[in-house]
């Protein structure tokens, strides 16, 4: 069962490697949540009740809901056009995504190691590599936090391969939520997107030497 | 103890955001100040002591403290000095709101200094991001909402690295049957832990910490964010932050060195310094923005002291004394910008000179810091850089030295050439009739700073010796 939700977080990454709008992408940041929060009931079981209710938690009502749908609010008071804005055509976008699957099966397939679960080590990875091409590919600021919030729910997998073990490690994981949260409210108070006129990373781009 | 400091903090921080008289504001950051010592003293007291079960107060972390203690009150007194003279658009709100930013700062570097668990760093590093955040965008502008923007998305994907890390690194200890990320107890196990997850460990670690460290590959937030930064908080960010993360990477990397990966921890990070230095030297050799080279000199003195590290011996005890020295020279040298700022109102190297003409003292302070930041003989600098230079000789790095040699010579001759243009040659234009005065006390903690640099660097108190050389045990 936990096998089948992570191999649906996998093949939501190839889906919005594809996605042509903003919704789409927010409307994955909550299925990934909803995933997430199946995953953790699943694999922690030898946790306590109250930290495993605390973690649980956490994904649904931030990675799920609150956070989606302050981005949403986001856009919407921004005015941010719908358009993704990517640098390379969605085909490329999709053969790299599936190249990133392809090489970390090859890496984790080359490690002998019997402590770690394969699928959430290939998952975790693949998630945290799409989130960072996210990044790297996308022209708007708000698609950087949205890459950034994959790369964190790519984080969270690998910190449940070892959360039986050390619960703290996952507590961790729910503060680097948090600093997401701020990046996102620094969006918001800051207004960068209105201050810039147009949400655009081509304009933070007067620092230099 | 700490329970106590942190308190103290939170309710400093948080009564200096919400009180908008004056005087309370000067009266609460005398007593912080206090606080900052008062916890000094105690630390030194209870030296190796543990406290509140994730805190031990080691040689490296008292040593890092006490500059730190000795930095910060320069850099209330000019962050003072700042916001009444140089801003017109400052208000009370925005004064609490920059010096409970940094209190905050101040502390969280302070406590992390000597936390006896990687995560317990982790923690404070993310904090330490918040609250420069916080002093970066101090001015609200669109360049320095860049900044700020910059620094905080490449810190947060950072303090995933390190996250990941630690992640690595609790496999690691898995496999060697222990369940206690303590510093101590890693120590102690090192030999049995799963070399694989180790090395993984590291390079994430090593990774995320660089942006605090200021080495290659994350050094470029710290650039902007130093650049726009009011030039008392960019003292703050290129000393004791940076302090902060050659904290987290030299106890990993005493970690890795009781394994047998050393060597392979070596490259790495000797890959990553002298790449450092080369980017310093190229940016420095063209670079037109004062305090943006002065955030550059920054990460070719961390390259250096990487390299110490590296190198082993002599070197580790000269990285550490040129760590603290550093920590002395740069902050001079950001805290005096503001004066050139204020006479020539442009960061430009196009705009500026004879500055001997309109702030004589200042000048010296420049001249001086020159001086100290390229390790020119007088230089307390010098000492350390000496020894980590006679390191790399007798771990025969030789090509390695020869390449640092030249790369530091290309960036004194960068370094040079700006700084005596700034100093001796005449300024394009320049409004003489509106010149402000600049007392000569305001240079005077300055040359505390740089004095005391060649103090305790030519005679070292045998105490602080001592320290160092149990700084050094732990690798």
């Amino acid at each position: 069962m936990t096998d089948i939700l992570l191999i649906a977080l996998a093949m939501s990454l190839l889906y919005i490697s594809i996605a042509n709008r903003l919704y789409t992408y927010i409307s994955i940041l909550v299925l990934q949540g909803i995933l997430l929060f199946g995953i953790t009931y699943l694999t922690l079981t030898h946790v306590n009740t109250l930290n495993l209710v605390l973690i649980m938690l956490e994904t649904i009502v931030f990675k799920a809901i609150s956070v989606p749908w302050f981005l949403n609010y986001l856009i919407k008071r921004n005015g941010i056009t719908r358009e993704t804005e990517p640098y390379l055509p969605n085909f490329i976008s999709l053969i790299i995504v599936t190249l990133i699957f392809v090489i970390t099966i090859i890496i984790s397939n080359s490690i002998k190691d019997k402590n770690i679960d394969k699928t959430y080590f290939v998952v975790a990875l693949s998630t945290l590599f799409t989130g960072l091409y996210l990044i790297v590919s996308r022209k708007k600021i708000i698609t950087h936090v949205i890459g950034y919030l994959i790369i964190e729910n790519g984080v969270f997998i690998l910190s449940l391969a070892v959360g039986n073990e050390m619960p703290m490690l996952v507590n961790l994981g729910i503060m680097l939520d948090i600093f997401a949260s701020v990046l996102i409210l620094g969006v918001f108070f800051n207004k960068i997107e209105d201050v810039l006129k147009d949400p655009d990373v081509n304009l933070l781009r007067n620092l230099k030497d | 103890m700490i329970g106590f400091f942190l308190f103290g903090t939170l309710v400093i921080s948080a009564a200096l955001f919400f009180n908008r008289n004056k005087w309370v504001n000067y009266a609460l950051i005398v007593f912080y100040i206090a606080l900052l010592w008062y916890f000094g003293v105690y630390e030194f007291l209870h030296l190796n002591g543990s406290d509140l079960s994730f805190f031990k107060f080691d040689s490296l972390g008292f040593l890092l403290y006490i500059s730190l203690c000795i930095v910060s009150i320069p850099v209330f007194f000019h962050s003072y000095r700042y916001l009444e003279s140089h801003n017109t658009t400052e208000t009370p709100r925005t004064r609490g709101l920059f010096f409970a930013a940094m209190t905050i700062l101040i502390s969280a570097c302070g406590v992390a200094y000597s936390a006896n668990h990687i995560a317990v760093i982790w923690i404070f590093t993310e904090i330490t991001t918040l609250s420069a955040s916080v002093l970066i965008y101090h001015h609200r502008n669109i360049r320095a909402l860049e900044g700020v923007w910059k620094y905080v998305f490449i810190c947060a994907i950072s303090i995933t690295f390190v996250y990941i890390g630690i992640l690595f690194l609790s496999l690691s200890v898995k496999q060697a049957g222990i369940n206690d990320l303590s510093f101590d107890n890693l120590y102690a196990n090192a030999g049995r832990l799963n070399p694989f997850w180790l090395k993984l460990a590291f390079l994430f670690i090593f990774t995320g910490f660089t942006v605090k460290l200021g080495l290659i590959p994350m050094y470029t937030a710290g650039i902007d964010a130093k650049d726009k930064a009011p030039a008392p908080a960019g003292a703050l960010l290129s000393s004791i932050v940076i302090n902060l993360g050659f904290v987290g990477v030299y106890r990993v990397y005493a970690i890795i060195s009781h394994s047998t990966l050393i060597h392979w921890a070596n490259i790495i990070i000797i890959t990553s310094s002298v790449l450092s230095i080369f980017v310093a030297a190229i940016y420095m050799t063209r670079i037109k923005n004062i305090k943006r080279m002065f955030a550059y000199s920054s990460i070719e003195h961390m390259g250096l002291v990487m390299l110490g590290i590296a190198a082993g011996g002599i070197g580790i005890y000269a990285a550490i004394l040129h760590i603290i020295l550093h920590t002395f020279v740069k902050s001079a040298l950001f805290l005096q910008y503001n004066q050139i700022y204020w006479v020539y109102q442009s960061k430009s190297i196009y705009d500026v000179g004879h500055y001997f003409k309109y702030n004589m003292a200042g000048a010296i302070v420049i001249l001086l810091g020159f001086i100290s930041t390229t390790a020119m003989p007088p230089s307390g600098l010098f000492v350390s850089e000496f020894l980590i230079f006679q390191s790399l000789f007798e771990a025969h790095f030789i090509g390695l030295m020869i390449i640092v040699l030249i790369l530091l010579t290309l960036i004194l001759w960068g370094f040079g050439s700006n700084i005596f243009k700034l100093l001796f040659t005449p300024p394009i234009q320049i409004d003489e009739s509106r010149l402000p005065r600049i007392s000569p006390w305001e240079s005077l903690s300055q040359y505390i700073l740089l004095a005391l640099t060649v103090f305790i660097a030519y005679n070292p108190p045998s105490i602080f010796v001592t320290l160092i050389q149990n700084a050094v045990k732990i690798i």
